[in-house]
């Protein structure tokens, strides 16, 4: 047997993230508790290392290693180069509420730098094996960081939801790859793709795969009715894991979706798009109107997340490229707002108070009027409202959904999007026109008032100036 | 060559009625055992695919190892059922339609006219020299060796969270310290006492 020697340059990223997070697993074992805070700083530096790794072997050209399992592109440097930006100000949003609780322990930046190797393993995954065993590597670290809080009921339930949800979505995601692989034989997705070309377009065998795989993504993305989870799981969850479950992971979700669907069974591509447009239609119909009934803010916004993933789905859904990169632009900017948005929930914390009742931000503006307007920035981001970056994001995925001719389903999303602004602007009523309950002031630190006010603005100037994003999303996908 | 299908047939009537048992017998170390059953079965399945490995592999690590922990903590672990079973006759339409559904679905597809032996060819025998440890290893440690490697990050994982959450420092508990243990000396747990020899006279 003649076997060729792996070439490691493409995957450098992966492996310096997981000879960090061994690392730092070892020296969180030495520090006392006092010197704990060397552990995030390890962190952040092993996701600073990863990111200057990453740009450095990137160009446009696209490389494959490990036998065909490993491909390095330009889409996946820059989905990468995303996930370590917003797991790096996860952790810095978490420290302090970490800090008050008691529950800053190295195993939360461990299981964090294991779940973005997860990440980058899917974003990179050219195989259905790897492809599965990055989620199952992305899955577990998920489930561990939701239950780290162990005093707390409510996050117990919210892992153990979460987890024999997942387990359920990972069959079912399993089962359908099986079945790809005993009709085309191939692991490798451009191997199926090609055998995929050349068979019937209604292959039973193929169908009910990408029945199956469609359920298993929808499962993984939460788009109804596979989303039941979501609303415990970011309720129940410590609000810095909620953070991170609904930053991060949707951009390996879009990677996979991207892998899956559009590069591997991209032939098959009328069949999955009806299905996908029931997924969508159903997430926005019904993410935006029960969010309206929500008065804790983690539920609502995790029924929001609902209704943003439909918006993402609508993008694939168009099977363009004008398409794919309008939903890779949405899922960036997505997380840029959630990470904003958990963040603020975050900041206006402390000790034994959580801020996540939506009447905990009455009256910011007269506690803080500097992050009532950055609030008011994110919130009418997420609600579409121009000239911020939410508004063209959606522009762009409804402009792909015209082009292909599904005219009913932008009218459906844009009118959706309309009642779904009643509860961002409840939030901004809330903070601008009512009395605070609550006098004390915010006392967050240094690094994340600045690095939220960033937040913030990057929103804004993004709003701005959309073109220079966009005009990426549409030279890594070309 | 006919007595291979109808040891096939036996071996598989037990898979599936023990698997059937798992979900339904109510005692747990019951299911847990008609679990072993299965795995059993299964292997003796393999065995007749001539994957010997596999099927060795099966029974050591999920028979010898997985099942007998499961065993361990269905019996420690004191559960009550009655709260398991409640709505189980509510849930039951619901859930029988799906899975009959599900079940139609499959055996439409995965049937012979898709993956009988006319669409893809049988594997050629192997002779008796033929070592299929030495195969698996062979492109384990090449061809597949990246998701291998990821399968151990995984496994790395799954102890670092299983530690983290059952890890709990308690001021009351006990535990050894294995450095004082060797580092002691005769005279800190030996006390030799002198005493009068008593005289018995």
């Amino acid at each position: 047997m003649i076997f060729e020697f792996p070439n490691f340059v493409p995957a450098l990223a992966e492996i310096f993230v997981v000879t960090m997070a061994c690392l730092v697993l070892l020296v969180d074992l030495f520090l006392s508790e006092r010197n704990r805070v060397f552990t995030y700083l390890l962190a952040q530096a092993t996701l600073l290392g990863a990111a200057v790794l990453t740009v450095s072997i990137h160009d446009n050209s696209t490389e494959l290693t490990f036998s065909g399992s490993f491909i390095r592109d330009a889409m996946g440097d820059v989905l990468k180069v995303f996930i370590y930006l917003i797991t790096a100000v996860v952790f810095l949003y978490s420290r302090e509420y970490l800090l008050a609780r008691k529950l800053f322990k190295g195993e939360f930046f461990v299981l964090g730098l294991f779940a973005v190797l997860g990440m980058m393993i899917m974003v990179s995954a050219h195989s259905l094996l790897t492809l599965y065993l990055g989620l199952e590597l992305l899955s577990l670290s998920l489930y561990a960081m939701v239950a780290l809080h162990r005093d707390s009921m409510s996050a117990s339930e919210a892992a153990m939801k979460y987890f024999i949800l997942g387990a359920i979505a990972s069959g079912i995601l399993l089962y359908g790859m099986s079945l790809l692989y005993g009709a085309t034989g191939k692991l490798e997705i451009a191997a199926i793709a090609e055998i995929v070309g050349q068979s019937a377009l209604d292959d039973l065998v193929l169908l009910l795969a990408v029945t199956f795989i469609v359920v298993g993504l929808a499962f993984k993305l939460g788009a109804v009715p596979f989303h039941m989870w979501i609303p415990d799981v970011y309720h129940g969850a410590p609000t810095p894991v909620t953070l991170f479950i609904s930053a991060a992971p949707k951009i390996a979700a879009f990677a996979m979706l991207m892998r899956l669907l559009v590069e591997g069974l991209g032939e098959l591509h009328m069949q999955w798009q009806d299905m996908l447009v029931i997924l969508a239609a159903l997430s926005i119909v019904l993410g935006n109107v029960v969010a309206i009934a929500q008065r804790n803010i983690k539920r609502m916004l995790a029924y929001s997340t609902i209704a943003h993933v439909g918006f993402l789905l609508l993008g694939i859904l168009s099977g363009s490229v004008a398409g794919n990169s309008g939903a890779m632009f949405y899922v960036l900017v997505y997380a840029l707002m959630t990470l904003g948005a958990f963040g603020m929930v975050l900041l206006l914390s402390r000790a034994g108070f959580e801020a996540d009742a939506i009447e905990d931000f009455k009256g910011l503006n007269e506690r803080s009027p500097w992050f009532a307007f950055v609030m008011l920035i994110l919130m009418f981001s997420m609600a579409g409202v121009p000239p911020l970056v939410g508004f063209y994001a959606k522009l762009a995925v409804l402009r792909a959904v015209v082009d292909v001719g599904l005219v009913w389903l932008a009218v459906l999303a844009v009118l959706f999007s309309v009642v779904g602004a009643f509860y961002y602007l409840r939030i901004v009523k809330f903070m601008y026109f009512d009395k605070p309950e609550e006098s004390a002031p915010i006392s967050a630190a240094f690094d994340m008032r600045a690095v939220m006010s960033a937040n913030g603005l990057l929103i804004l100037g993004l709003g701005i100036y959309p073109s220079a994003l966009m005009a990426l999303c549409v030279t890594v996908l070309r | 060559m006919s007595i291979e299908p109808t040891i096939f047939y036996i071996f598989s009537a037990v898979l599936v009625g023990a698997a059937v048992a798992v979900v339904t017998v109510r005692n747990p170390v019951y299911a847990a055992l008609f679990l072993v059953l299965a795995f059993f079965n299964s292997a003796a399945l393999w065995l007749l695919l001539e994957a010997e490995f596999l099927a060795l592999v099966l029974v050591l690590v999920y028979v010898g190892a997985v099942m007998v922990l499961f065993l361990f903590v269905v019996m420690m672990l004191d559960i009550n059922l009655t709260p398991l079973r409640e709505g189980f006759i509510r849930y039951m339409p619901v859930g029988l339609l799906v899975a009959v559904i599900m079940l139609l679905e499959i055996a439409l597809v995965v049937g012979p006219e898709n993956f009988g032996l006319q669409q893809i060819e049988p594997p050629p025998r192997q002779g008796p020299e033929y070592s299929n440890t030495a195969e698996l290893g062979k492109v384990l440690y090449t061809v597949y060796a990246y998701p291998f490697e990821i399968a151990a990050v995984i496994l790395l994982v799954a102890i670092v969270a299983a530690i983290s959450l059952s890890l709990r420092r308690r001021p009351d508990s006990k535990y050894q310290n294995p450095a004082a243990q060797i580092a002691v000396r005769r005279e800190e747990r030996v006390r030799l006492v002198k005493m009068e020899a008593e005289k018995n006279d």
